[in-house]
């Protein structure tokens, strides 16, 4: 989706700005925004690429007037509404109006550490044998989906070198709309600066991305 | 997301509807059996105490005082990094990525914000920042002198993007005039921004 999450490359006023003894969380309601987007995968049942989706797939106004923890929490109450596991007439009155849906499972205090420590590995078996190896020449296809996609848009149709095979992961354009895992190739695609920003580039600089096999052809 | 001045930039209205809102929110799902408070205060406390960018310095300091481990590292982080009991959410994969005198490596994420958790913690907000985000893969250089500090023109810069669930810790050079200090002490030079490739360590008599 050609949203304004996808940012690299784009013009943009002001300089980065590090704040000094930066505190891990700005406001309490931050604090309980990471806290609850976190608690409720489990009785949610979503996956990493559906929050990445709710969160990205909004009008480009939104998404940019949003700080990021606001952003977190519209893609939660998106991904709650759409599962009926709360109302919008529940946000609107700040309380329960409706009998809770049934859940598999809710976030225990003794599951936080284990839930943590365990993460969520992406790599699988593989399924055919990876179609490119370091070194080959593809190029990022030019291509502008609907739904979610990892394919920055400042490397489509540009040209670069196979610099790592990662392994079969988890295709996030799949694993987003629901449609399972289906497992892909994941390769580290290194461009030059030149390719991707033309003759005024920085002649020392290369930009690598990491790719799915259904992004990419041979070049 | 309008960048790091955005917390400031709002009036108190806006920022206490979102408070009630996410107070609220917060009183829904716990009555409707959800989520358990005690878990979310967990959360917070883990990612405030435990889980930051010191787990990540000690990896640097071992890679820097161990040849050995240096090369384990780089050769396949995860089990490396797992070695110091850091593994886990946002970190299931991950690949180090060595500095050397004539190479600067930088680790962004243009799309979001992903970052190696159980290494560096939650990311700041200059990572998450429109400026950062866009900057970082066309003009690193220009975003090391936002930094404050400027890499020679001869020296390579390597940015990745991390677009995938590989995440990247930098493994910054070592400053001279370290010889025989322990891993603990050497720690104390790595900077969170050293181990992003927005920083360098600390010199030795920064920390005397």
């Amino acid at each position: 989706m050609d949203g304004a999450h996808d940012m690299g490359g784009v013009k943009w006023s002001g300089p980065v700005v590090p704040e000094p003894d930066e505190p891990v969380f700005h406001a309490e309601w931050e604090r309980r925004a990471f806290a609850i987007t976190m608690a409720m995968g489990m009785p949610g049942g979503w996956n990493i690429d559906m929050s990445r989706f709710a969160r990205e797939d909004r009008p480009p106004e939104d998404y940019l007037s949003k700080s990021y923890y606001q952003i977190w929490l519209a893609g939660l109450e998106r991904l709650m509404l759409e599962r009926s596991l709360i109302a919008s007439d529940e946000i609107e009155a700040g309380k329960p109006l409706h009998p809770a849906k049934q859940v598999a499972k809710t976030l225990t205090p003794k599951d936080v550490a284990s839930m943590l420590h365990r993460g969520r590995p992406t790599e699988r078996d593989a399924v055919a044998p990876a179609r490119f190896g370091a070194g080959d020449r593809v190029r990022a296809k030019i291509i502008h989906p609907p739904t979610h996609t990892r394919l920055p848009r400042y490397v489509r149709g540009h040209t670069g070198i196979v610099e790592r095979v990662l392994g079969c992961h988890v295709f996030p354009d799949s694993s987003a709309t629901g449609a399972g895992e289906n497992p892909q190739w994941l390769y580290t695609v290194t461009f030059d600066g030149a390719e991707l920003w033309g003759e005024a580039s920085d002649r020392n600089l290369t930009v690598s991305v990491d790719a799915f096999e259904p992004y990419l052809e041979a070049a | 997301m309008t960048g790091p001045n955005h917390h400031h930039d709002h009036d108190h209205s806006e920022l206490s509807e979102t408070e009630l809102r996410v107070r609220a929110l917060e009183t829904i799902l716990t009555e409707k059996g959800y989520v358990d408070p005690a878990a979310l205060d967990l959360l917070i406390e883990t990612y405030e105490t435990k889980v930051g960018p010191r787990n990540g310095a000690r990896v640097v300091a071992r890679a820097w005082a161990d040849p050995a481990y240096r090369a384990r590292l780089l050769k396949d982080a995860t089990p490396a990094i797992a070695e110091l009991g850091y593994a886990g959410r946002q970190g299931e994969h991950i690949v180090a990525l060595e500095n050397t005198p004539r190479l600067h490596n930088m680790v962004v994420c243009t799309l979001c914000s992903c970052y190696p958790w159980p290494v560096l913690g939650l990311p700041p907000v200059w990572y998450k920042s429109a400026p950062y985000r866009s900057k970082a893969v066309k003009d690193p250089r220009g975003v090391l002198r936002d930094f404050g500090f400027e890499l020679p023109e001869s020296t390579k810069i390597r940015v990745w993007d991390s677009t995938a669930e590989i995440r990247y810790l930098v493994l910054p050079v070592c400053p001279p005039g370290t010889d025989g200090w322990s891993e603990e002490r050497l720690a104390d030079l790595v900077t969170r921004d050293s181990m992003i490739g927005t920083g360098l360590p600390k010199e030795p008599d920064e920390i005397a």
